[in-house]
């Protein structure tokens, strides 16, 4: 049955049941203006509730994919984008789609820590407070649930109101995470979220997100094959702006099909 | 040994050198306020700064001329202000690179390259005659506004272009508007140099004669200006016309003049640099 193999071994075959598809990637093509780094005709289903990990050298375009699924490139020169990003069926790439309410949904986390230039509270209810949210209670519920869930209540619950640079990288970090947390989205995108981060820092990233992803879809883009090896519920390997192999990751880190995942697993390129 | 001691002494003589510049470029201003403190401030008498002149503007004091050259600042503040923070805005954030927008730039440049006394003559024909309001507060303080724009473009559209994109960036990825970004992230960061910017240039409008010699000014009057449609008296016009225009000057009323006027610009000064230094330390990262 299909159920036991849920997700095809190989790129572009078989889509996973339906009812576990977040979203759908249907041959997605970018290309920037100055011709910099594109994508060529990605088709991917990223399962519900699970984290998946876009792997692969830099340069590939893991960030452009990732950036596609909540509009983010939209701030860039995008010359030309084709093909269809579906999130529950919603077609995100569709010029009449609110990117706004998307962007709700579907929030990111980058490689750098940019924490906004206010206190701690205000950078975690930042973004419901652009939505609309006044309420002081429902907004300091807010930033409580999400710096637990980001694990970092413990180290920040006495200086709330102190400017939010003044916390450590890896603390700058997890804000950014309970900033995204405090919207309550459905997808998670991460992008080399601890590439900046010691050893400790980053073991926190990671155990945050193993309890986050039994409530929300995570797309993770790591900053090492170890990382990516780790995290992946399912795992893409992307060269060259196409996808290569995307498989259960348990299936794609011990037995990869393709001999470039192979080689780059194994760490004789990239 | 021999040539680390010529490199000691080429970085002192480079040292030497830029203290010789400034101490160059500093000392005519240290004069220039200190000449006309020295002689100006035995002149500063209540009576100075409170009473209209009397005997053909030699005796009596200022108070029409002061008052005059706070409206006009006033006024032209409010014009310039939120039209010159805007425009910056939108050049800074939302203005797309392209040849109009290079060359609004460039007319922007320019526009600060021109002479005051021709922006003087503009608006005595576009503000006094083709607009019909007169020599009055209303024209010079337009006039005046169009000259100060440049400075305070220019200005906002630094400070918000040193706010990194980056945090615009993470506005817009927690479903932020560009004006979202613009209100909660960009102007609260760019103010100390916005604010710097439009207090040097209300500064500098204080001090133009040229400006206002055919739009706002009168050599004298015997009342109050009660509308905005009204000329008034202005201490940079003042100063002109008791420093060249009538014979038998008392060097006391020339002096007090400048110094009150030195005085009120200087005290814009620090006021900007109070509000600066307080808005940065408010700033965190």
């Amino acid at each position: 049955m299909a159920s036991q193999i849920p997700f095809p071994f190989i790129a572009q075959q078989p889509l996973p049941p339906a009812r576990s598809a977040k979203i759908v990637i249907e041959h997605l093509t970018l290309v920037y203006s100055d011709g910099r780094e594109s994508l060529r005709d990605i088709s991917l289903t990223l399962p519900n509730r699970a984290v998946t990990v876009l792997f692969g050298p830099a340069g590939g375009g893991k960030s452009t994919l990732l950036r596609a699924i909540n509009r983010l490139n939209d701030l860039t020169d995008v010359k030309r984008m084709q093909g269809h990003i579906w999130i529950d069926g919603l077609d995100i790439l569709d010029p009449a789609t609110d990117v706004i309410a998307l962007r709700r949904r579907v929030g990111m986390v980058f490689a750098r820590p940019v924490v906004l230039p206010m206190s701690v509270r205000q950078n975690v209810s930042y973004g419901l407070e652009l939505a609309g949210q006044r309420d002081r209670r429902r907004l300091s519920e807010a930033v409580h649930r999400s710096l637990e869930a980001a694990a970092l209540w413990d180290e920040v619950h006495d200086r709330l109101d102190q400017p939010a640079a003044s916390l450590s990288g890896g603390q700058q970090q997890r804000l950014c995470l309970a900033r995204v947390l405090a919207l309550e989205p459905e997808v998670i995108l991460l992008d080399e979220p601890t590439s900046g981060l010691d050893p400790i820092s980053t073991e926190k990233v990671e155990t945050s997100l193993h309890e986050l992803k039994n409530r929300y879809t995570i797309v993770l883009v790591p900053h090492s094959i170890q990382q990516a090896a780790r995290m992946a519920d399912h795992a893409a390997f992307i060269l060259d702006g196409e996808l290569v192999e995307y498989a259960p990751g348990r299936e794609l880190f011990v037995h990869p099909r393709h001999p470039r995942t192979e080689d780059y697993i194994e760490g004789r390129f990239g | 040994m021999n040539a680390r001691r010529q490199r000691q002494w080429t970085q002192r003589a480079g040292f030497g050198l830029l203290t010789l510049a400034t101490i160059v470029t500093t000392l005519p201003i240290l004069l220039i306020v200190l000449l006309i403190l020295q002689r100006g401030l035995a002149a500063i008498t209540p009576e100075f700064l409170l009473a209209f002149p009397s005997d053909g503007l030699r005796a009596g004091g200022i108070f029409p001329a002061i008052l005059g050259t706070v409206l006009l600042t006033f006024t032209m503040t409010l014009v310039v202000a939120p039209l010159g923070i805007a425009a910056g805005i939108y050049l800074a954030h939302y203005a797309p690179d392209n040849r109009l927008t290079r060359s609004i730039r460039i007319a922007i440049l320019n526009l600060a390259g021109i002479p005051s006394v021709v922006y003087g003559l503009f608006g005595l024909a576009f503000f006094v005659i083709f607009f019909r309001m007169g020599t009055s507060i209303l024209a010079g303080a337009l006039t005046l506004a169009i000259m100060t724009l440049p400075v305070v473009i220019t200005t906002t559209e630094e400070a918000v272009r040193s706010v990194p994109n980056s945090f615009h960036v993470v506005s817009v990825s927690l479903g932020g508007t560009d004006w979202q970004s613009v209100r909660r992230i960009l102007l609260p960061q760019g103010l100390p140099g916005i604010l710097t910017g439009v207090i040097l240039g209300v500064e500098r409008a204080a001090g133009e004669t040229a400006p206002i010699l055919f739009t706002a000014a009168a050599v004298y009057l015997p009342h109050l200006p009660t509308s905005p449609l009204d000329p008034t008296m202005a201490l940079p016009y003042h100063l002109y016309v008791v420093s060249t225009q009538i014979p038998g000057m008392p060097a006391g009323v020339q002096y007090g003049t400048a110094a009150v006027l030195l005085i009120l610009v200087l005290l814009m000064n620090i006021i900007a640099t109070v509000i600066r230094s307080r808005a940065r330390a408010r700033r965190r990262w």
